[in-house]
């Protein structure tokens, strides 16, 4: 990490240590940060009920990029590919959730079973069984995609496996923009169950329809609620998994190093299989509650999520399940207070910028382990 | 549901013929007589001139389609070879390549733009900014030879705010020396002396060289610091910048000062000014230039570091240097497509700098085989030839849902590719002139050690010895 002088210097002469410069670097550092934090405060003094607003899109926003994340992060962990292709996975299951509502009707299911069963249930329950139907279309494509496409590449150069998944992730978008599969055009998302508001103005108020919000308070409903009680329970329960069973145990090892693991006798093919099934699942259930947090979606979709949260996962350093769950959270965060203070477009543009800053004071990301040096 | 297989047997009959093209271009260059390398290089160029322009039976050989195609396959080999030298010899993962050709493009398009118009700033903010900023770079790096172990950061520094305090000082002395240019320009409607002919095309030289330069300089900043993370950390950096790139574009006339660009609704009015003499020269200047890195010093120390960073550094190469060196080179390449390719389209859209077309140059070098310039040369024809030329008419005729069939069955082929032949269609084959040089590959005698005569005598013994 040091800047070389060039080695056709003639008469060796007495150089000074660069470590003096240090002050340059660091001053820049400082700069950025404390620009960062007066315009936030600024912005926070002007309209405190509209930064809590944003902040709270942004955690809508970062919940969802932690689903998708996970997946990205168990998958380089063990087989140290980046799986292009998880962002149309994390689309597949928005359609499928998208196909069992509208033309199948799957949310209803318990009010055609059991006539009486009172309405909650109904929702709770229809809804839950579209979210599932998801999770395990996803996880079973993952599968495939996995012993298709990745696995006879396994011992390949990385760009091999590389290009596969980006190959896969066009085959999936553009098959699926086929008008007999998916077709291209934007469609309006049917939600399995009704928005509810509320809005903070002194104490929680549900707004009923046709009430204007009076000023100056934070409003947030249902979805807000369910995308984080999701995303945490998925955290919890992948961290169940990892710790606390013999699967999590033989990822663990397979991750740390697969030779090894074999030696064990760890089925080590089987491990990178259930690993992408259970990425894929929550890639899944991200897919659902992203498309009825947002209500459109179409073939491409999944390409910018995926991305972004694989960034996340870079930022929270890969590998890392608690740090890529702050990634995304800081993704989300980014992503909002962009489109909230400065333009929309320029969203993706400060998401990548903030990277490329993390990755220069800490290459490994946040909650990265050092890499070894290479023998 | 007819196929026109005339049309499909010819269309093969042309990816094969330019494949031959380039085979015999290469060959012709790489023969010891230089009478023969000229008479190549003429040949080559005359043959698709010819082609080009001269009509066969009421229109010419080649279509403007199949012009079209040629041209685009001239802008991406350059990109591709500028990726072959960032990704194929030096081992480092770059998916930035085609921010690189956009900023090319749009500056190259942007001075010749403004220069047709009747405003010479484009052309004179941009050439004296190039050139303070390598002024600048080469004085800090003169500055920073004095210290020993400089933080990244730090130099990264340095260099920024010398990049700021240039572009400030470029734009205000731009403001101030180009109005004396307008009267020599003329207008729009009435245009001078300079905005025609012979000065237009010695802009057009200046706007694509300046456009490599700027490329090349922007990408010295960037890969300053991100080159010193690893290899996958640099690819999602490096994609990175290629949307904020794609960003600032689709933005071009509301967050940048350039409302000709007109953002995202793309930029319209490009002068054409590429011909086949352009596009060749550059194609021929890259490719020999290329050639000449790779078979130098210079080139085995960018080999070597794809090999082994450490060994590398043990044995006295300056790692970091060199990856800069080849990124710096493979983003100057790159911008000089994008110049070329700005010239012949008239129309640059974001849509074409999509991160997602990103891929591309990607999937082109490892098609061709990483570290073959043949290879890149070959598959970048081939590729545009096959999918945007036979693909698209083909399927054009099945359905109007042409354009996405095409990516479906193109991602099959490349996971078959990568299935059956992961090291790409050519290996690390090369053509002729693109051949490691025989005087390279001679044995060389060995250096006489100065040890006293015994020893010496009994080494010849040994060297005797050997066969050959």
């Amino acid at each position: 990490m040091e800047v070389s002088p060039s080695a056709r210097q003639g008469a060796p002469r007495a150089r000074r240590s660069g470590k003096r410069l240090a002050w340059i670097g660091q001053g820049l550092l400082l700069l950025i940060a404390v620009a960062a934090v007066v315009l936030l405060a600024h912005d926070f003094m002007q309209n405190p009920s509209l930064f809590v607003q944003i902040i709270i899109s942004g955690l809508q926003l970062g919940f969802v990029y932690a689903l998708i994340a996970l997946g990205y992060t168990m998958v380089y962990g063990i087989v140290k590919l980046i799986n292009f292709a998880h962002g149309d996975v994390f689309m597949v299951g928005s359609f499928v959730s998208f196909y069992a509502v509208t033309r199948f009707q799957l949310h209803v299911w318990p009010a055609a079973v059991f006539p009486g069963l009172p309405q909650m249930w109904v929702v709770v329950v229809g809804s839950a069984s579209v979210v599932l139907l998801s999770m395990v279309v996803c996880a079973i494509m993952a599968v495939v995609i996995e012993r298709a496409a990745y696995k006879p590449l396994r011992d390949a150069p990385r760009i091999a496996a590389l290009i596969t998944a980006i190959g896969v992730s066009f085959f999936l978008e553009f098959f699926g923009a086929l008008s007999f599969v998916f077709s291209p055009r934007f469609i309006p998302y049917q939600r399995p169950f009704d928005v509810v508001t509320w809005y903070f103005n002194r104490g929680f108020h549900l707004v009923r329809p046709g009430q204007t919000v009076p000023d100056n308070s934070v409003t947030f409903s249902n979805i807000f609620l369910l995308i984080i009680g999701a995303s945490i329970l998925v955290q919890i329960l992948l961290q169940f998994l990892v710790r606390h069973t013999r699967m999590g145990k033989a990822m663990r090892a397979a991750s740390f190093d697969k030779p090894t693991a074999r030696l064990m006798g760890i089925n080590v093919d089987q491990v990178i299989s259930f690993t992408f099934a259970v990425g894929a699942a929550f890639a899944g259930l991200g897919g659902v509650l992203y498309a009825i947090a947002y209500s459109s979606i179409w073939t491409q979709l999944g390409i910018l999520p995926g991305l972004k949260a694989f960034v996340a996962a870079v930022l929270g350093g890969i590998g890392s399940i608690p740090g890529a769950f702050v990634g995304a959270l800081i993704m989300g965060q980014a992503e909002a207070l962009t489109m909230g203070y400065i333009s929309t477009p320029m969203r993706d543009a400060v998401a990548f910028a903030i990277l490329i800053l993390v990755l220069l004071v800490r290459p490994t990301g946040i909650f990265g382990e050092p890499e070894k040096e290479k023998a | 549901m007819d196929i026109n297989f005339a049309f499909l047997v010819v269309s093969i009959l042309k990816i094969v013929g330019i494949i031959a093209w380039i085979y015999g271009v290469v060959r012709a260059l790489g023969h010891p007589s230089r009478w023969v390398k000229l008479a190549g290089i003429v040949l080559g160029f005359g043959i698709v001139q010819i082609a080009l322009s001269v009509p066969i039976g009421g229109s010419p050989a080649l279509s403007d389609f199949d012009s079209g195609l040629l041209f685009q396959g001239c802008a991406i080999a350059m990109v591709v070879m500028g990726l072959n030298l960032i990704y194929g010899f030096n081992g480092q993962f770059s998916l930035g390549q085609w921010a690189f050709y956009g900023i090319g493009a749009y500056t190259a398009a942007d001075i010749t733009y403004r220069w047709t118009n009747g405003d010479a700033k484009g052309l004179v903010v941009v050439g004296l900014g190039v050139t303070l900023e390598a002024l600048m770079i080469f004085g800090i790096q003169r500055f920073l030879r004095r210290y020993q172990g400089v933080p990244v950061l730090s130099a990264f520094t340095l260099y920024i705010v010398g990049s700021i305090a240039v572009g400030a000082f470029a734009t205000v002395v731009g403001r101030w020396i180009s109005p004396l240019l307008s009267p020599l320009l003329g207008t729009d409607t009435a245009p001078g002396v300079l905005a025609h002919g012979f000065p237009l095309q010695v802009v057009y030289m200046l706007a694509v060289l300046l456009a490599g330069a700027l490329a090349a300089e922007v990408s010295f900043l960037f890969g300053l610091p991100v080159l010193t993370l690893g290899s996958d950390y640099f690819g999602i950096a490096t994609l990175g910048f290629t949307i904020v790139v794609n960003t600032l574009m689709i933005n071009s006339d509301t967050i940048l000062p350039f409302p000709e660009m007109k953002g995202g609704r793309g930029m319209i009015g490009i002068p054409k000014l590429t011909t086949w003499f352009w596009a060749f020269s550059f194609l021929i200047a890259i490719v020999v230039v290329m050639r000449n890195i790779i078979h130098s010093s210079t080139g085995r120390a960018i080999m070597s570091v794809r090999e082994d960073e450490t060994a590398s550094k043990v044995m006295g190469i300056e790692v970091a240097n060199y990856k800069l060196l080849s990124f710096v080179i493979g983003s100057f390449f790159a911008g000089i497509g994008g110049g070329v390719y700005a010239h012949f389209i008239g129309f640059l859209s974001p849509g074409t700098f999509d991160f997602l077309v990103s891929f591309n140059p990607l999937i082109i070098v490892v098609f061709g085989g990483l570290g073959s310039m043949t290879g890149s040369l070959a598959a970048s024809f081939g590729w545009i030839f096959f999918l945007e030329g036979l693909l698209r008419v083909l399927l054009g005729q099945l359905g109007t849902e042409a354009p996405t069939w095409r990516f479906v069955l193109y991602p099959i082929a490349l996971l078959l590719l990568m299935l059956l032949r992961p090291k790409g269609l050519l290996g690390t084959v090369e053509w002729g002139f693109l051949k490691t040089p025989q005087v390279l590959l001679r044995k060389r005698e060995p250096v006489p050690v100065k040890t006293d005569s015994r020893s010496a005598k009994s080494e010849e013994k040994i060297g005797a010895d050997q066969p050959g």
